[in-house]
């Protein structure tokens, strides 16, 4: 079976219920790469403007610590979506992003959509209410990890 | 397979519950620096064991204490008991001590279990973290025995670091069956892991299964199953089909003394396993 840019993006979770009149922008601004094993995708401090579905592989999302070197702080893998700085001044990644195996994405021009969504209040908010409920899944793991839930005390 | 499932919840070897069984250590395995699997055998070499997956025994440490310890082993196995534990506390401490040829008294089988035969013919999604894979293990090999009763089965375990995942080999062979889902991941791991990195929850959102009909058999740290079960709201699992094995303080393991307490019940006796609705209403509750 064919899979469409605009089927593949139509079926993914995140735009569950998306407004019909908006996906054929979105697919506009999406294009399939891939990467190979290794491969950065994106650098801390460089500018954010672009976001990704991954399709197949792993994601490293990691940050570098002196004395620790380079620490991975989450994976992101098949069906989940990488990248968010794109959504918030100053647009800058806060993390690496390193593949940790060849890795098939979906990447979107988040800048192209940003100057939609500022023009295109409607397909904002659309957009902020999704990736609002990313950031919140997030940040409700990044408590579960501080926890410490499976350490001695549990 | 000769299984213990399909037969009424086992009632222990001895006609007085309230008195230990005599086992003695058999062998003792490392599971991880604090965590180990003994196998214990009846001293007195004829009885059969029987359990259910989920259920528990008493162990009591000569001269130190009782704990009560979940059965880690196979349940078609009649001949060794295994329990698998964390050296935490006082007696699980003595217990670590303990070599093979060393006496422990054994009282149990107690509890409910997880729904296996009541539930063929779904999807299966085993959420654990931590040492709760323990009680889980049992399930795992049952249904790695009766595989064709089942649709697909997914478990998603989550350690604090990869040298704290339990059954690593089990693991490993589990993930290389094509007809198992095994997904692995960890709250923090050195630059050699090339593994998932992250809390266990939301594997649950993009896990294959089928949540029209789909059984979730939840056990870990109370806090990691509070998410668990909303991510598992979020794609339509009903309370009806989650299951959950509540820890709490247990002493006499038959509902007299009080001590686990959770809500109107006891979890020695009317769990540890419990259906989701069951305790919807009280789970989650502090001083509950």
């Amino acid at each position: 079976m064919i899979h469409t840019l605009e089927s593949v993006i139509r079926e993914h979770p995140f735009f569950q219920d998306f407004p019909e009149e908006h996906l054929s922008f979105i697919t506009g601004c999406a294009k399939n790469v891939q990467f190979p094993e290794k491969h950065f995708i994106f650098l801390e401090g460089d500018p954010a403007d672009e976001f990704y579905f991954i399709r197949g592989g792993m994601v490293s999302v990691e940050l570098v610590i002196p004395h620790l070197g380079a620490t991975t702080v989450q994976t992101v893998g098949e069906g989940e979506i990488l990248g968010w700085s794109w959504v918030s001044p100053p647009y800058r990644w806060h993390f690496n992003a390193k593949t940790l195996k060849r890795t098939r994405a979906l990447v979107f021009d988040a800048k192209c959509l940003r100057a939609k969504c500022e023009e295109d209040h409607d397909l904002g908010f659309e957009m902020l209410k999704r990736f609002a409920s990313i950031i919140t899944s997030r940040l409700d793991a990044t408590r579960l990890q501080l926890l410490d839930i499976y350490g001695h005390n549990d | 397979m000769a299984t213990m499932i399909e037969n009424e919840v086992p009632q222990g070897l001895n006609a007085d519950p309230m008195i230990p069984q005599l086992y003695r250590v058999d062998r003792v395995r490392d599971e991880t620096d604090d965590t180990f699997t003994f196998s214990l055998v009846p001293e007195n070499g004829e009885a059969k064991i029987s359990f259910l997956p989920g259920q528990f025994n008493m162990l009591y440490v000569f001269g130190t204490g009782e704990v009560p310890i979940s059965i880690s082993g196979n349940p078609a196995m009649t001949s060794v008991l295994e329990h698998t534990t964390r050296s935490v506390g006082i007696v699980t401490k003595a217990m670590c001590l303990l070599k093979p040829g060393d006496q422990i008294g054994v009282r149990g089988p107690f509890g409910s279990h997880w729904p296996l035969n009541e539930e063929n013919g779904r999807d299966l999604v085993i959420i654990s973290g931590g040492i709760g894979l323990a009680p889980l293990r049992p399930v795992l090999y049952f249904l790695m025995a009766q595989r064709e009763k089942y649709r697909k089965i997914v478990l998603l375990y989550g350690a604090r670091a990869p040298e704290d995942i339990l059954f690593k080999k089990e693991l490993e062979r589990w993930r290389g069956k094509f007809d198992l889902e095994v997904q692995v991941t960890v709250d923090r791991a050195a630059s050699g892991w090339r593994g998932n990195v992250g809390v266990v929850t939301p594997l649950v959102a993009r896990a294959p299964f089928d949540p029209s009909n789909t059984v979730a058999l939840l056990c870990g740290p109370e806090v990691m199953m509070r998410y668990a079960v909303m991510e598992l709201q979020k794609r339509g699992v009903p309370h009806d089909r989650m299951y959950l094995s509540m820890e709490r303080n247990m002493k006499c393991a038959l509902g007299y003394c009080g001590h686990c307490q959770y809500g109107p019940g006891f979890v020695c006796k009317d769990g540890p396993v419990y259906r989701f609705d069951q305790i919807v209403s009280v789970f989650g509750k502090s001083e509950v």
